[in-house]
């Protein structure tokens, strides 16, 4: 190929990439209706003149005002006989004189003010006999108080007696005070800085334990055979259900206690006194001589019913304390609302805690159980009791799996919902078992890492106002469906950022840390943490600027805080009050920025 | 007394680290491991407390088998034996005192050592340490604040805090001066003669391994080349642990 053609071959590539792109750019104005055109079109013209005026005067103060009305009386039409004449023009005072006294309607007038307040402003009216006005001009004095206006006399029904051209000057008097609005946008503003407070306190304090799971390096060494993890989850499944029944119960036993604050108390103190005293008693300073099982068992189970009083007890009682505290505090109920609601969210979150705990608790023991099977028997049993318990354990998964296919779809069908999928999870169970050799370690760890960053993922690529819509048809319109969907959304988005800290963390703490015998809490404690504050400090501080900017739209939906009432305003078309609130989000926007950075500075 | 059984290690896709090694270590001997950068050093001393899983062999450790124990019975043994790193490994933004008390983690009750809680034995022990190695004076600054030597001295206290039987030393000097380097050095020996900590040390030079070492071994491709006394190494052995074209220095 020579020269000549290459150059040609590639003038024709350039020229083809060239009508390409007009051809997408072009169609592109397609489909985004670009017209211009429309921003010459008078009427658009004025009105966004219009809105930009009203925006730059937001609605934040008001004066009161004083008004002075300046009139001359005018007849329309002119009568019969004698024309009327104008009054005498006083000398010091403000006062107008029109061309004429008297006319016809719609016919062409001068009107001139004298005397007036240096720039004086206000409508100048004509006064019917009646006292109904019609505005004919809006006038402004000059630096001599003088002003004048052409108009146009108003096309009234004729009326003998005079009527009146009125010049009326509104004068500020006083210091100005607070608009409405600027009440309403303070107090949404402040809605709207706590939602993004609690969004990012809650957020935060889920995100960094999730962070851990979903952090390959802190999880990758976690491994165990195919018994203990068998043994582990249906010890969970057993652990779950039997601490949800309990809780059930005894949040259903306690109840009546809440009619009875101090025995509530007392009987808090008392679990907790309890709880702690088994705490210290199972739990020696040193570990260096072991309990024997039975010793241990009965300290686990006292730990587990202690802790479970101490929880229902701490949420009912709690509740009952600040239901009673509320009314007594007068303007510091918020306090006893507060405590009310913290007991509410203990009381709602038992079951759920109790079995999660229970779960654990059995799952660990078992698993344990199923640890020392596996290394202390021969391969053949083992084998035997994986085939076992992987089959129930795959059976039971799945089953759960087809409850909560049974709960969305409503299918009504237990053949589909339930013994399939236990069949199905069965199979899989005995397949696993079959195929993997009897002693392998298992990377559940991995599992458990992958299972979270796939959560997490799936979490963070929903927008928070799409989450904000969910909450608001969950909780209702107001803060706190907002405050739900920025922490969701921040769980999601920060435990990604964390767990990506602490994978690129230095292993050599850690290897020293676990070189000393430490476990692996201990090791995230002394090697993990101190090496990821400043991150996940300086993380959090630039989620907590997101979320500021976020509370302050998601109201546009129902979330709660100063989007609301911007929405509003701009629906009702007053943007001189929706300026005041887009002016109160910049500020915030900007302190918060400011602010967040001095922290970020401080600690990095 | 410490026995190392046929170990060998292959890392996920490369060769053999350590290819067949046996050796034992009596209680109380300081023991040099020497052998070019890549011979298998670091994957020696890390098998040992299982800090790296060994792919074959036994570890005997006082009549138990580390390789087979399970996670606690592994924390056990670990907390018996002390480590000290190359590149110091401490956790630079705590408290050297905090990092000299995070070698009592295998001991003490794991729900107080959450809230950073030590009892006041171990803090005075800490203190003790620190003066031992000459920086009591520094025991509340951040570690990073401290130089190489002074950090090293902490990865030593730490290690002593274990109250070990055994220390594993990771080339503990080769990022430090030749002033330094023996101070360090005579740190691990007091220890080793005072104590009786058995001390197994990889080390990068021969005058350090004879200087300070009862006993050496050799790795080269992660075979066992020599075993006996630091004299034992005449040219002959040299040019066999470094090949043929290395030369003597020191
Ligand atoms: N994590 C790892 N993954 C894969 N291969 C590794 C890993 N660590 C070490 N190796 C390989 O194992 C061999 C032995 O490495 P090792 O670190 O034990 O040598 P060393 O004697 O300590 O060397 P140095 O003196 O440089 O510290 C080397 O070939 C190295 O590349
Ligand atoms: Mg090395």
């Amino acid at each position: 190929m020579n020269n000549n053609e290459k150059s040609l071959k590639k003038s024709l590539g350039r020229g083809l990439v060239i009508a390409l792109v007009l051809i997408v750019f072009a169609y592109a104005f397609q489909v985004t209706d670009v017209d211009f055109g429309t921003t010459r079109d008078e009427v658009r013209q004025t009105s966004i003149t219009r809105v930009l005026r009203a925006l730059a005067h937001p609605d934040i103060f008001v004066y009161e005002t004083e008004e002075l009305d300046v009139e001359i009386p005018f007849y329309l039409p002119c009568p019969e006989g004698e024309t009327p004449s104008l009054p005498e023009a006083p000398s010091s005072e403000p006062y107008i004189t029109a061309s004429a006294a008297c006319g016809a309607a719609g016919e062409i007038l001068t009107v001139e003010g004298f005397n007036f307040p240096t720039y004086a402003q206000g409508p100048l009216n004509f006064v019917t006999a009646s006292g109904v006005k019609k505005q004919l001009e809006k006038f402004q004095a000059d630096a001599d108080g003088y002003f004048i206006y052409e108009i146009e006399t108003p096309n009234r029904q004729p009326v003998a007696e005079a009527q009146a051209i009125r010049a009326t000057v509104r004068t500020n008097v006083g210091s100005p005070k607070w608009s409405d609005n600027a009440i309403a946008t303070w107090e949404k503003i402040i809605e709207t800085i706590f939602i993004a407070l609690l969004a990012t306190f809650i957020g935060t304090l889920i995100a960094i334990p999730t962070s851990f799971v979903a952090a390959r390096n802190l999880m990758v060494e976690n491994t165990s055979p195919l018994t203990s993890i068998a043994f582990s989850i249906i010890g969970w499944i057993i652990g779950l259900w039997a601490g949800l029944q309990a809780a059930n119960r005894l949040v259903a036993l306690f109840e009546p206690i809440q009619e009875n604050l101090l025995l509530g108390l007392v009987g808090l103190l008392v679990s907790v006194g309890l709880l702690y005293a088994v705490l210290r008693w199972s739990i020696p300073a040193e570990d260096s001589e072991k309990k024997s099982l039975g010793l241990r068992i009965i300290s686990s189970l006292g730990m587990v019913i202690f802790s479970i009083s101490t929880v229902v007890l701490f949420g009912i009682s709690f509740r009952a304390l600040g239901a009673a505290m509320i009314e007594p505090l007068g303007i510091f109920g918020f306090l006893g609302n507060f405590i009310f609601q913290i007991g509410e969210i203990v009381v709602m979150l038992t079951p759920g805690l109790v079995g999660i705990v229970t779960g654990a608790i059995l799952g660990s023991i078992l698993s344990k159980i199923g640890q020392r099977i596996s290394d202390n028997r021969p391969a053949a049993q083992v084998r035997l009791t994986n085939i076992i318990l992987a089959s129930v354990a795959g059976a039971a998964l799945f089953a759960i799996l087809g409850a909560g296919v049974e709960w969305f779809y409503q299918l009504a069908n237990p053949i589909k919902t339930l013994y399939i999928p236990a069949a199905v999870g069965a199979i899989l169970g005995l397949i696993l078992a079959l195929t993997t050799s009897a002693k392998k370690p298992m990377p559940t760890g991995l599992i458990f890492y992958t299972i979270t960053r796939t959560i997490l993922n799936g979490t963070r690529s929903v927008e928070p106002l799409v989450m904000a819509i969910v909450a608001v048809i969950w909780v209702g319109i107001g803060p706190f469906a907002g405050s739900l969907a920025l922490a969701l959304h921040t769980v999601a988005a920060l435990a990604k950022l964390y767990s990506e800290q602490v994978e690129s963390i230095s292993a050599g703490p850690i290897e020293a840390v676990q070189a000393t015998g430490a476990n692996q809490l201990q090791t995230i404690i002394y090697a993990v943490v101190p090496q990821i504050i400043p991150p996940y400090i300086s993380f959090t501080m630039y989620r907590w600027d997101i979320n500021v900017r976020m509370s302050t739209i998601i109201g546009f939906v129902g979330g709660g805080g100063i989007g609301f009432l911007l929405s509003q305003n701009i629906n009702l078309l007053d943007y001189r009050a929706a300026s005041a609130q887009m002016l109160a989000i910049a500020v915030v926007v900007a302190t918060m920025d400011y602010i967040s950075s001095v922290i970020r500075e401080k600690f990095v | 007394m410490l026995e190392i059984k046929n170990l060998s290690k292959r890392y996920e896709g490369g060769p053999l680290a350590l290819d067949d090694v046996s050796f034992d270590i009596p209680q109380g001997e300081f023991l040099a491991v020497i052998g070019l950068s890549g011979s298998g050093k670091s994957t020696l001393l890390r098998c040992i407390n299982r800090l790296i899983e060994p792919t074959a062999g036994d570890i005997i450790w006082d009549g138990i088998n580390v390789t087979e124990a399970s996670d606690d019975e592994l924390r056990t043994v670990r907390r018996k034996i002390g480590m000290v790193f190359q590149h110091f490994n401490l956790v630079s933004r705590s408290t050297v005192l905090t990092n000299v008390l995070s070698g009592r983690l295998g001991y003490v009750n794991p729900a107080m050592s959450f809230l950073n809680k030590f009892p006041q034995e171990d803090i005075d022990n800490a203190h003790k340490e620190l003066e031992r190695v000459g920086i009591a004076e520094k025991a509340h600054q951040r570690a990073d604040e401290l130089s190489g030597g002074q950090q090293q001295r902490v990865g030593i206290a730490r290690a002593m805090m274990q109250n070990p039987a055994i220390i594993l030393a990771d080339e503990p000097v080769a990022s430090l001066d030749p002033v330094l380097a023996h101070s360090i050095m005579q740190h691990l020996e007091k220890i080793n003669k005072e104590q009786g900590v058995t001390i197994l040390c990889s080390l990068h030079f021969l005058d350090l391994v004879h200087k300070y070492a009862d006993r050496a071994i050799a790795l080269n491709d992660g075979k066992l080349m020599y075993d006996g006394p630091p004299s034992g190494i005449d040219d002959a052995k040299f040019k066999e642990i470094y090949g043929k074209d290395a030369e003597r220095v020191g």
